[in-house]
């Protein structure tokens, strides 16, 4: 039984589960003030004969500081999740040497293009695998995703990784794994009967292990 | 009586007896229509159908020994053209009616494929669609004149899919989704005259009445060839087809 | 005298010749009988989101396995009694367009706008009762057509609740025929609803309230009404034009939706979610509003910072039209959006935050009395909170990334839409039912219920947190496919056995709300003490309200107030020796 995020294996997964350790644990003081609170008063002061409520309108500076200290809070929450934000989906984020790798997804299948040894995409040498993605570690990969027919979404748990294919455009998505490997992706939306299927696995090779597939696959694949 | 006498009332008798019912086979034969059969054959080079990888479905590798191909494409050993689907396009009594078998065409779906990969089927019949593989597929008829329907079976079927259809349409791509490399091919006709190629390559239709009919072989890569074929009485007739290669 | 535009005599009681049943009961135009006919449509829908629920989570914790009774359904949804994949995800996006557009919605606006409006702020009626009549029975006829989607051919809609296109608008992309149409048709019908009742709410509001019943003496429960109804007015036309788009893609041929031929997958998530983000505040504001009646009426002392209550509601109303985005984060929108989005939606929690510690500071010193009401808004208090706490993780956009489209979402939505707005409404439901049908609603039988549905209730959503954080994705219909959720799949277990209990649970109120209607005790004027003008009517209330309009001399929320002498609560409407009649809220026209 598993009950916390799933191994981390890439990059974002430090700053990620970092920020949602820190969110559960500002949410957790939050909610443990509010739950005992509710618990103590509901018992202190319940209703006993001969007790009276204390008649007050309220308190403007528990009202101040009631406000100030959530919404400063959440200020500094949003400044270090964009920094993260900006870093993981923002325009320039995806690293100049990422390994592009195309990924056309469609009812039910993922279709994983690879470009082959020449490392360039639209080339000759290029290839196409279904439902299999297979990437060197510790080497930025950029996955452009396209979609034949309906939104799906891309998803590797241990990556962090998420980004909706959408038909109509092509969105680049990128990663580094640091973890060798197998691992799952999972389609992370509603596309029609067959989307609880749509599952592919995930390889993260050592260099060598990934050149010496690539040579493999070139040269006629494996079985 | 004279020995030569009876001898010759007897052998007219068997002879009585053997004409008789040679002309009575023949009236049936007459009845029960000829036959057009033939051979698709192949000629050029033969192409080499793609391996499919079916790794990421475990269940459905394991049923293969050596890893299967894409049926796109079948040549057999003889030199002919497997899956090709041969059937009587016109030529057939205006208003003629032909009663619908009981018995239903079955499509399974093993292995990850489609079984069989071209079928026909008349209008009316029952097309039981069953599952032998223990997870999902799905079948897509894509059709145009029919309606077109997508069911799924989650798992080895309890009992099959049943569709019928009410229009003649040649022919509806059938699909599976989950697994791309999946498809097959339904004629569906108003008629009985149809038949699909088999591993050796030859077809049969039998029961024709008299008449001239345009027969028409298809292929799901080369593509429709026709042909002029006139029967009369009993007398079966043969006809080939050749598709190249391109 | 009222206001302006009101002709109607100055008495209530019976100012029509006596009635036939049908004029009386089933096409009405007094505001009360029309709340408690959404009341009664509007549970059996709740019951019908049930149901469905149940089949949802028996193919997530016994995947593959025979629903029990399975055997009833038809072959295009079962086979050999197993839930399909075409008719799981049939049922995934049905029980959400029940629950939201027809059970809570309509409980908390088609009821109670429409009951407590006109009474708690001295009136006889809606502005206009005709319109009001309408707007039940196009609900009542949207309802039916949502309905109809189980049985066309080829099944109901499936695309989810939220319909995401451009598989909504392709039939041969997701099976679904006449269905999608039905849903679409359904929802610009039921948005006519909205628009009318909404229409009626805030003319209510703004012109017929009673002479001395200004704005800041309104109950918090009217104001929420009054937000959400300006809220509906504006949302729901956009839902409306975005469905007519998906209808026309689906049956005539365009394609506003779907780039085979130009169109933009995206517009339909910003058209739905620009409605849609609204929308979840329609669902919560009326239930914060009618809690904090209650908690101040069970605490027995004003409610806490009555105007940051009011600023808070106005607040999030306002911010709510500006965080649709958060909705969308991974969706291939710019991601600067992203980063203004995330700005909006972190702030929306504050007024959220403000309202929690003013419930909280009414019971401090309070003198707390646990009727069932009282236990059921507590419970909305303590659900609501994690419900909205958990929304801070998804508002911090790379926590997003992880767990969007996961059952982390699920919890937090049902937390704030089960643990919120349906704990309200069993806080509300016998709060108002003697209001409603001059009896009681059993005590005994609602504390057990209370405390059945809260115990089973976080047994079954809490874990959902946990398999979200672990990936499990959204209206998958089966966990067990994936390595990765195989370790987790006790917890689904775990959670449909909880699910079960929890609908079970349910018969007990469905028992207490149907067996009291007739053998309920006989309720007093006032129950619970409360200072509302509703309360200085008998029960349940007349046709027409108040013989003679009602003056109101003070606040809601007079509770323990020094003026009140021995009794701890002091009506709106009764005077005092130092109080002055007031002058009209609203003066007549020609003075």
């Amino acid at each position: 039984m598993h009950w916390w995020l799933p191994t981390a294996a890439s990059t974002f997964a430090g700053p990620i589960d970092g920020l949602f350790l820190a969110i559960l644990i500002i949410t957790g003081i939050a909610l443990v003030i509010v739950e005992v609170g509710l618990v103590w008063f509901s018992v202190k002061y319940r209703a006993r004969p001969g007790r009276k409520a204390f008649y007050t309108h309220g308190s403007t500076r528990a009202e101040v500081i009631w406000t100030s200290i959530p919404a400063v809070t959440v200020v500094a929450l949003g400044i270090v999740s964009n920094h993260y934000w900006v870093q993981i989906k923002g325009r320039d984020s995806v690293p100049p040497n990422a390994y592009g790798i195309g990924v056309h997804v469609k009812q039910f299948e993922w279709q994983i293009t690879y470009p082959g040894p020449d490392g360039k995409l639209g080339t000759g040498d290029d290839f196409t695998l279904r439902n299999q993605l297979h990437v060197p570690v510790d080497q930025p990969i950029v996955v452009h995703l396209t979609s034949e027919d309906v939104i799906h979404s891309f998803f590797i748990p241990q990556f962090r990784i998420k980004q909706d294919a959408v038909p109509g455009l092509t969105i680049n998505a990128w990663f580094q794994a640091t973890k060798t490997g197998e691992y799952e992706i999972g389609c992370a939306e509603l596309c029609g009967m067959g989307h609880y299927k749509m599952r592919a696995r995930v390889f993260v090779h050592t260099p060598e292990e990934f050149t010496a597939w690539m040579a493999q696959q070139a040269a006629g694949g494996t079985q | 009586m004279n020995r030569r006498l009876l001898g010759m009332i007897g052998g007219a008798v068997v002879l009585a007896v053997v004409a008789s019912s040679a002309a009575r086979q023949t009236a049936e034969a007459v009845q029960a229509g000829a036959t057009i059969s033939g051979k698709v054959k192949f000629t050029g080079v033969r192409p080499t159908n793609p391996k499919i990888d079916m790794s990421e479905e475990a269940a459905c590798k394991a049923k293969y020994p050596t890893a299967p191909t894409e049926e796109t494409v079948i040549v057999n050993a003889n030199g002919t053209l497997s899956n090709v689907f041969v059937y009587v396009k016109a030529g057939l009594p205006a208003g003629a009616t032909y009663p619908v078998p009981a018995t239903p065409v079955t499509l399974d779906q093993n292995g990850c494929r489609y079984h069989p990969h071209v079928l026909g089927i008349q209008v009316g019949q029952s097309l039981n669609i069953k599952n032998s593989d223990p997870l999902l597929h799905n079948i897509k008829a894509k059709a145009v004149k029919n309606r077109p329907f997508n069911v799924s079976q989650p798992n080895v079927s309890a009992t099959p899919t049943v569709r019928t259809f009410n229009a003649p349409e040649v022919m509806i791509p059938l699909e599976c989704n989950v697994h791309g490399w999946m498809n097959a091919w339904l004629g569906v006709l108003p008629h009985p005259f149809f038949a699909v190629t088999g591993a050796d390559g030859s077809f049969s239709i039998k029961g024709l009445p008299p008449g001239t009919y345009t027969i028409e072989a298809w292929h799901e890569k080369y593509g429709t060839q026709t042909a002029t074929v006139t029967v009369a009485g009993a007398a079966p007739k043969t006809q080939d087809f050749t598709f190249a290669a391109h | 005298m009222t206001s302006v535009a009101h002709a109607a005599p100055a008495h209530g009681g019976a100012h029509h010749a006596p009635m036939s049943f049908w004029r009386k009961y089933i096409f009405s135009t007094d505001h009360k009988i029309i709340g408690i006919q959404f009341l009664f449509v509007s549970l059996f829908f709740l019951l019908l989101g049930g149901l469905l629920a149940m089949q949802i989570r028996w193919q997530l914790g016994f995947p593959g396995q025979p629903l029990p009774g399975g055997g009833i359904l038809p072959e295009s949804m079962t086979s050999g009694g197993v839930i399909l994949p075409e008719y799981y995800i049939q049922l995934v996006t049905m029980h959400g367009t029940f629950m939201v557009f027809f059970a809570i919605m309509p409980l908390l606006m088609g009821v109670y706008a429409n009951f407590l409006i006109p009474l708690k702020i001295g009136t006889h009626d809606m502005a206009f009762p005709r319109l009001n009549m309408w707007s039940f029975w196009l609900a009542f006829t949207a309802g039916l057509i949502m309905l109809a989607g189980f049985f066309v051919p080829d099944g109901a809609a499936r695309a989810g609740w939220t319909m995401y296109a451009p598989l909504s608008a392709r039939p041969d992309l997701s099976g679904a025929t006449y269905g999608q149409i039905l849903w679409c048709i359904s929802i610009v019908v039921l948005g006519l609803s909205s628009v009318l009742g909404s229409v009626n709410y805030i003319t209510t509001v703004i012109n017929h309230r009673a002479p001395g019943m200004t704005w800041f003496r309104m109950p918090l429960s009217v104001w929420a009404l009054f937000i959400t109804a300006i809220l509906a007015v504006l949302a729901l036309p956009v839902l409306q034009g975005a469905a007519i788009m998906l209808l026309f893609d689906q049956t005539i041929g365009t394609h506003f939706f779907d780039p085979i031929a130009g169109g933009q997958a995206l517009l339909w998530q910003h058209l739905f979610w620009f409605f849609g983000h609204p929308e979840v505040y329609i669902l919560i504001l009326p239930a914060m509003g009618m809690v904090s009646d209650i908690i101040a009426n069970g605490s027995r002392k004003p409610i806490f910072g009555y105007h940051s209550m009011v600023f808070a509601i106005v607040g999030i109303a306002f911010l709510g039209w500006i965080v649709w985005g958060h909705h969308m984060f991974m969706s291939g929108m710019n991601p600067t959006l992203g980063s203004t989005f995330m700005v909006s939606t972190l702030l929306i929690s504050v007024p959220s935050a403000i309202k929690v510690f003013n419930w909280l500071g009414t019971m401090w010193r309070g003198n707390l009395r646990f009727t069932v009401p009282m236990l059921n808004a507590v419970g909305f208090v303590s659900m609501f909170t994690i419900g909205g706490l958990s929304g801070v993780f998804m508002a911090a956009t790379p926590v997003d990334m992880h767990i969007h489209d996961t059952y982390f979402i699920v919890a937090h939505l049902h937390y704030v839409l089960f643990g919120g707005s349906l704990f309200a409404l069993f806080a509300a439901i016998p709060y108002w039912y003697p209001k409603m049908f001059g009896r009681m609603m059993s005590e005994p039988i609602g504390k057990v219920h209370f405390f059945l549905t809260f115990i089973f209730y976080n047994m079954t959503f809490f874990p959902m947190h946990i398999i979200g954080m672990g990936g499990q994705m959204r209206r998958i219909y089966d966990p067990t496919i994936y390595d990765f959720l195989k370790p987790q799949q006790p917890l689904n277990v775990f959670i449909s056995l909880s699910a079960f209990a929890l609908f079970a649970v349910q018969i007990l109120f469905a028992i207490n709300f149907l067996w009291s209607l007739k053998f309920g005790k006989k309720a007093p004027q006032n129950p619970w003490e409360d200072n509302g003008l509703e309360w200085s009517l008998p029960n349940p209330a007349p046709h027409g309200n108040w013989e003679r309009t009602p003056n109101v001399y003070r606040g809601p929320y007079e509770f323990s107030s020094p003026e009140a002498g021995s009794a701890d609560f002091l009506p709106q409407n009764l005077k005092l020796p130092s109080d002055r009649d007031p002058v009209p809220a609203t003066l007549p026209a020609g003075h």
